[in-house]
């Protein structure tokens, strides 16, 4: 039985992949990209990894398609960094590409069996942070300084961005999106789609203490939404250099820190979450930095500014 | 060890510089935000040092009190920080060759390029103190991001296109490195150094996670043949972006690579130490060939960065010992890196002077050079010596104790390729100082004495460490071997 919702789960990945790679049209490898995503998210339900589904889904298939298809949209004629690989090149990159997966294969079959895990390790002090998820409790407490870094990164990110843009564009904000103006279509779904994802997202943000969701699920839908709704036309895109936004990206690291902080005076260690009051503080942490994501995610996909033009 | 809170504020009070610029954007100039941060990091790695050499004890900090395999430790080593004060020295030098504002610069190159040190700054304190393979991996992610956008800083086709290649070699050494970092999860589901010390078996799946791991670490580090994109981004990128790269960022990698076969797994003389000797060694050769071959200052001293880089893993099979740290090749090596970033932090901060100066940095057109610029040119100079590797200065005294322990080692081949990479560098950088000491008078713009101070002040930091004596530097083997953390002390 498993092994039948496995083969049937594998199939649409490999012909999927394939068509990705095969197909001549951009547009359509892009939209064969968000169906291969998808399929990816439902192939770790299948492997009880429903946490890793939802990012899968969010981030793999939905943020990096949009940015895809923003590309697209905007790149008028292709740049290439070389000459086009030739048939040898392609064949020889082909048979290595086998090659590692074959061995990755049997790397996988040589690890011990039963796999040797912390999953116990990390259930135990559940109770003592008020949270049920044990994912949650490895993102925000057993290896929170991770977390911190890992948004800090998206920080960097959005630095790096930001300084790809042009000198004159400076602190402005992003491209509009569809240049000739948003279909009625486009509106209707935008107007129809983001109540309900609003609500779908704070029920994925408040779930993800006990069950698999959280606040980096909940923020990367509430990007896709922010996005949808700069693509009708509906809401402005953040202004890179403008004071709130410097404000929201800066808060879920200093709320962090802060958090931190005050670890060392009530529980005795920094990052430690002091038991009665751990989780109305993991929650609000978690706001602070879903702030920041989302604003984050938005920028990143929107592209450097450009010079304000007003739209 | 001794539990000190200082190794996580060293990672943390970068990033809350990079908040308060990100805060103080439209109102106060970023070199002014940073400036208190800079001063905040030097003090603190500074002190770390003084506490880490007057109790000969490591400082750790478990944090939220979690103890690994479940939690993360940092943990500031005799390694730790004497790589943070250099990177401290580094950045503090950069940040003062940097500070120029009356200049012109536009406010996005000024903002980024304080922001992006900042980030730096923290990515690499984390490396050097991080304990624990994943951790390394976020350290990783920060550097990487970070220097690509400080390489496309200028904003040209040719710098964005050395962005673009930097990000994929970056990109695929991120993604070998988490692929091993996800065997050794399956195969022992512990990610912790010290943990993994104990358990660690030289097994297939283990073998070919660190070979995955070390691959892509290569590919950050710029190892020959993995080298192609360092060229054209560290001279591409602004001076003050080039010296953070070639002196510190490269050496991160390298860093967590060493520990890999020194912590995590040692391995008595083996295959793999023998194949990233090779590797070092050709880099040495070919580097310094094509370093020659220049016409442009700022390549030359990329190329010299890759050559120097391949001396590095020369130390690999030079530490026979069953203790390493207490080996004279394991000095020898750490001390190559480090009068290797002074020395060449200064090189590339005294070449975005000359060019300030001249308005070009052209190897064959540097003439009358030595006469309007005297100061830099001292600089550009101390650090060449440091690069040759003559008396009196760093790169002597790491090349000096590399040499011997490949002599009592009886690898006659190292032996012979560290004497010819310092002929060739010496051709290098001889080539670019006998053009810069020919007559000439060329206009020359003003450049602020203090910023050439910076510069020689870096440069004297590489002669300085030729004064260390010819043994085991005792600071380099404090905390080790690694010991488990037991209990929260």
């Amino acid at each position: 039985m498993t092994e039948l919702l496995a083969l049937t789960l594998a199939l649409p990945l490999l012909a999927g992949a394939l068509f990705i790679v095969a197909t001549a049209s951009t547009r359509a490898a892009l939209f064969g990209f968000f169906a291969f995503g998808l399929f990816l998210a439902l192939a770790w339900v299948a492997l009880d990894a429903v946490d890793v589904a939802l990012t899968e889904a969010a981030i793999g298939g939905g943020a990096t398609g949009l940015l895809l298809l923003r590309l697209n949209g905007r790149m008028r004629h292709p740049v290439s960094l070389g000459e086009p690989a030739g048939p040898r090149l392609k064949i020889a990159a082909g048979l290595l590409a086998a090659l590692v997966t074959l061995a990755l294969g049997a790397l996988l079959l040589a690890l011990p069996e039963p796999a040797p895990s912390l999953a116990a390790a990390t259930v135990e002090p559940l109770p003592t942070l008020g949270i049920g998820n044990p994912v949650a409790a490895v993102l925000i407490a057993y290896r929170a300084l991770d977390t911190l870094l890992e948004i800090v990164v998206l920080l960097i990110a959005v630095v790096g961005l930001r300084a790809l843009g042009t000198d004159r564009g400076w602190g402005g904000r992003p491209v509009p999106w569809p240049e000739g103006g948003p279909s009625p279509a486009l509106v209707f779904l935008a107007r129809l789609l983001i109540p309900a994802g609003l609500v779908f997202a704070a029920y994925l943000f408040w779930v993800g203490a006990d069950a698999p969701g959280g606040k980096f699920q909940a923020s990367t839908l509430l990007a896709a939404l922010w996005l949808l709704a700069i693509m009708a036309g509906l809401a402005p895109a953040p202004s890179s250099g403008g004071r709130w936004t410097g404000r929201a990206l800066a808060i879920g690291p200093l709320a962090f820190i802060a958090a931190g902080a005050i670890g060392i005076a009530a529980a005795g260690s920094f990052l430690a979450w002091p038991e009665p009051v751990a989780k109305p503080m993991i929650i609000a942490v978690e706001l602070a930095l879903a702030v920041s994501i989302v604003v984050a995610l938005v920028l990143l996909v929107a592209g450097p500014p450009e010079r304000e033009t007003g739209r | 060890m001794m539990v000190s809170l200082l190794p996580v504020w060293a990672v943390l009070t970068p990033v809350l510089g990079l908040c308060a610029l990100l805060l103080c954007e439209r109102w106060i100039r970023p070199e002014r935000v940073a400036a208190p941060f800079v001063g905040l990091s030097l003090y603190l790695s500074l002190s770390m040092t003084y506490q880490v050499m007057t109790s000969q004890a490591p400082l750790v900090y478990a944090l939220g009190g979690w103890l690994p395999p479940l939690g993360l430790t940092l943990r500031a080593d005799g390694v730790g920080v004497f790589l943070m004060t250099l990177t401290a020295l580094v950045m503090t030098g950069v940040a003062v060759c940097a500070w120029t504002p009356s200049e012109g610069a536009s406010s996005r190159g000024r903002f980024s390029f304080w922001a992006l040190l900042l980030a730096l700054w923290s990515a690499l304190n984390l490396a050097f103190t991080a304990q624990d393979l994943f951790n390394f991996f976020v350290a990783l992610e920060m550097l990487s991001f970070a220097a690509v956008a400080l390489v496309a800083l200028d904003g040209t086709r040719g710098a964005l296109v050395a962005a673009l290649r930097y990000l994929l070699f970056a990109l695929a050494g991120s993604i070998l490195y988490l692929l091993g970092v996800g065997l050794i999860y399956g195969r022992y589901a512990v990610l912790d150094l010290a943990g993994l010390r104990e358990i660690a078996q030289p097994d297939t799946v283990t073998l070919a996670a660190l070979a995955l791991m070390t691959v892509g670490l290569m590919a950050k580090t710029a190892l020959f043949p993995l080298h192609l994109w360092l060229p054209p981004a560290h001279a591409g990128a602004p001076a003050p972006a080039s010296a953070m790269l070639s002196a510190l960022v490269v050496k991160a990698p390298f860093l967590i690579i060493l520990r890999l076969w020194v912590d995590l797994l040692p391995l008595p003389a083996a295959a793999p130490q023998q194949i990233m000797a090779g590797l070092g060694a050709a880099a040495i050769l070919v580097c310094s060939v094509i370093a020659l071959r220049q016409q442009r200052l700022k390549l030359m001293i990329a190329y010299s960065t890759l050559a120097q880089v391949g001396y590095l893993f020369l130390m690999f099979p030079l530490m026979p010992g069953p203790a390493p740290w207490q080996d004279i090749g394991w000095t020898g090596g750490l001390l190559q890196l480090a009068s290797h970033g002074f020395a060449k932090a200064a090189m590339f901060l005294a070449a975005g002077l000359i060019y300030e100066a001249l308005g070009h940095d052209r190897v064959a057109e540097l003439g009358g050079l030595a006469r309007r610029q005297p100061v830099t040119l001292a600089a550009f100079a101390i650090a060449g010596l440091s690069l040759m590797g003559l008396p009196p200065s760093g790169g002597f005294i790491a090349k000096l104790l590399l040499l011997t322990a490949a002599v009592e080692a009886g690898a006659w081949w190292i032996a012979a390729v560290i004497l010819a990479g310092g002929i060739l560098a010496a051709f290098y950088v001889f080539r670019a100082l006998g053009h810069a000491l020919a007559d000439g008078d060329p206009p020359v713009a003003p450049v602020a004495l203090y910023r050439q101070g910076a510069v020689l002040a870096l440069a004297l930091c590489a002669l300085a460490i030729g004064f260390v004596p010819l043994r085991p530097f005792a600071l380099l083997a404090i905390g080790r071997p690694l010991e488990a953390l037991e209990a929260l002390p």
